[in-house]
């Protein structure tokens, strides 16, 4: 029998992402691909996974997952608060997330919901045996592509693994929760910029803007003050002829309202676009929950190119730190050691 | 002609050759596309991901890991100041299109009355239009093909329908389209194609491309059929639809 993790309960919107599929924009291919970048590269590097391994995205709330498998090693990093039934009719044991846990056959996974985030991620050691769609196993939903038949994960569905049991070696766990920073998202004004008033300007970056209920891959749309055009909407002041979306593309239609595009953005728009998210603040929206509030302040491109220099830095730091874990109800040997030798207590 | 370099970010910028609907303008465009792929393709640019062609601009999207904006827009305009080729080769396609079936061209009788023409009159306007695929966008695979017959110009519908089926032939503007998908939509359907826009089982799922030469080649109800079943069978040669490729605009 091959090996696999099947989903016997569902979650609201689990879907396989990577780091997104590239190379197809210009005939109208979104890109699609993790929301919180960084995530996904912490559960595949916990894995000992390449970073463009696709993991289970979870959204809001995960799946129950059985192994069929002699053995896996999957890593769950984000708020989560997972739970592990080894046998059937067994209690429920609680299990941490940020780390990685080496699971038995017909053992039951239950991620359960995703507190404070939007998302949250699991990879599994090896990945998932299924091909890739013009390159990428990141689901685009509204084209039916990539993942597990191009949709989010449903009750029964079997995702293949490459391992039929996890390699060898010690779990292990973050050193301590990634700072994906904080204080306002930093944006790069433009492209369209000089469609909006400066009193518009002004009121963009100087405004609370909340997360609305209409946040999902494709964007995220805000509420707060109107953000004034350079020109009337009625003139046509919130038309422009369609030009390229990048990520995190800030656009404000007539309405006056911003919606930040995401992974799954169309490729092309007519809407003009204030700003520009910085692609290092772009994991933080990709977490954001309806009803939470953020502030927008800019930077320069080579501001903008700098801080994710600098969380790329941080990432490969992130994973240099990461410590062995004891296994649940088990000794932590190394942790006691070097509280051991910090106490100058020796054998 | 010079260019205006618009900030996307720190992983993308655009280059804006105008602000108008001109085939001229596209040219450059597309000539850009073209020039940025090749260079890319020899080694020349590293860090850039994939270009996007729109009707007056291009984006350049960026890895700020491997280059920088600072690196990158003096390259560019380096190779724009070499000159760009102004006859980049086109491909011309011709897509089968059945405009007989009231199943498939509910809105025909309308646009022939609205447009003070016979209903044959509007298929053969439609089938001389000198179409040119401008941008793919919004959904893969769509393709919005200026180039209409000036006669045929229409708004878009004042009520969007809720579902036009996958490869509805439609007009609206000067431009017509094709649905990849059974989508909502406002423009005009005349017609439909047995090809589908988007096969994910193809090794290129998407058939047209920006900078295409198109036309339409009218077929009847029998034609379609059979072609439509190749199409769902995955037997269909797509390389007949392509004609020799010409230069030039």
């Amino acid at each position: 029998m091959s090996a696999a993790l099947k989903v016997v309960r569902p979650g609201l919107f689990d879907t396989l992402q990577d780091l997104g599929r590239f190379g197809f924009m210009a005939l109208g291919m979104p890109t699609a691909g993790a929301m919180d970048r960084v995530a996904l590269r912490l559960a595949n590097a916990l894995c000992g996974n390449p970073p463009g391994t696709a993991g289970i995205e979870i959204g809001v709330m995960g799946p129950d997952l059985v192994v069929e498998a002699d053995s896996a090693r999957i890593a769950l990093v984000g708020p989560l608060s997972p739970a592990l039934i080894e046998a059937p009719e067994a209690a429920p044991k609680p299990l941490e997330s940020d780390r990685t846990h080496l699971l038995k056959r017909g053992q039951l996974l239950r991620i359960g919901m995703v507190e404070g985030s939007s998302t949250a991620y699991l990879a599994v050691a090896g990945g998932f045996a299924l091909p890739p769609f013009m390159g990428s196993l990141s689901t685009y939903a509204r084209a039916g592509v990539g993942g597990l038949d191009g949709r989010k994960l449903a009750q029964g569905d079997v995702l293949p693994l490459t391992r039929e049991r996890a390699p060898d070696g010690e779990d292990k766990k973050l050193g301590q929760p990634f700072d994906y920073g904080s204080g306002p998202i930093r944006i790069v004004w433009g492209p369209q910029e000089d469609h909006f008033s400066a009193e518009g300007r002004r009121t963009f970056i100087s405004s609370d803007y909340r997360v609305s209920k209409e946040a999902d891959r494709m964007g995220i749309r805000f509420e707060g003050p109107t953000i004034e055009h350079a020109v009337s909407v009625e003139k046509g002041g919130a038309d422009i002829i369609s030009d390229g979306i990048g990520p995190g593309a800030i656009q404000v239609p007539g309405a006056g309202l911003p919606i930040v595009l995401l992974a799954d953005r169309q490729t092309v728009g007519g809407y003009p676009k204030i700003a520009t998210v910085a692609s290092a603040d772009l994991p933080r929206l990709g977490r954001l929950l309806p009803g939470q509030t953020v502030r927008f302040t800019p930077v320069s491109v080579e501001e903008a190119e700098t801080l994710r220099r600098d969380q790329e830095a941080r990432i490969a730091r992130a994973i240099a730190d990461f410590k062995a874990a004891r296994p649940p109800g088990g000794i932590d040997l190394v942790r006691l050691y070097e509280e051991n030798l910090i106490d100058g207590v020796v054998y | 002609m010079s260019v205006r370099y618009l900030s996307c970010g720190d992983t993308a910028f655009t280059v804006e050759f105008g602000n108008e609907i001109s085939p001229e303008i596209n040219g450059r465009v597309m000539a850009l596309h073209a020039a940025i792929g090749r260079a890319a393709g020899a080694g020349e640019l590293p860090g850039v991901i994939e270009t996007v062609p729109t009707i007056r601009s291009l984006m350049v999207s960026y890895d700020p890991l491997a280059t920088s904006r600072a690196r990158l827009q003096p390259a560019i305009d380096a190779l724009i100041a070499r000159g760009l080729p102004t006859g980049i080769a086109s491909r011309r396609v011709a897509i089968p299109c059945c405009y007989d079936d009231p199943e498939f061209a509910p809105d025909l009788a309308d646009v022939a009355k609205r447009t003070k023409k016979t209903t044959e009159q509007v298929i053969a306007a439609h089938l001389a239009s000198p179409f040119k695929v401008y941008v793919l966008g919004f959904m893969p695979g769509l393709a919005y093909v200026a180039g209409l017959d000036p006669s045929l110009y229409l708004p878009r519908r004042a009520q969007p329908r809720v579902r036009v089926p996958r490869s509805s032939v439609a007009i609206a503007m000067d431009m017509t389209t094709i649905y990849p998908f059974e989508s909502p939509g406002g423009w005009h359907l005349i017609g439909r194609t047995p090809l589908w826009m988007f096969d994910q089982r193809r090794e290129q799922p998407v058939f047209l491309a920006p900078g295409d030469s198109l036309s339409f080649q009218r077929v009847d109800r029998k034609t379609f059929d059979r072609i439509a079943r190749q199409v769902e069978a995955g037997s269909f040669d797509w390389a007949t639809l392509i004609r020799p490729a010409e230069r030039g605009r």
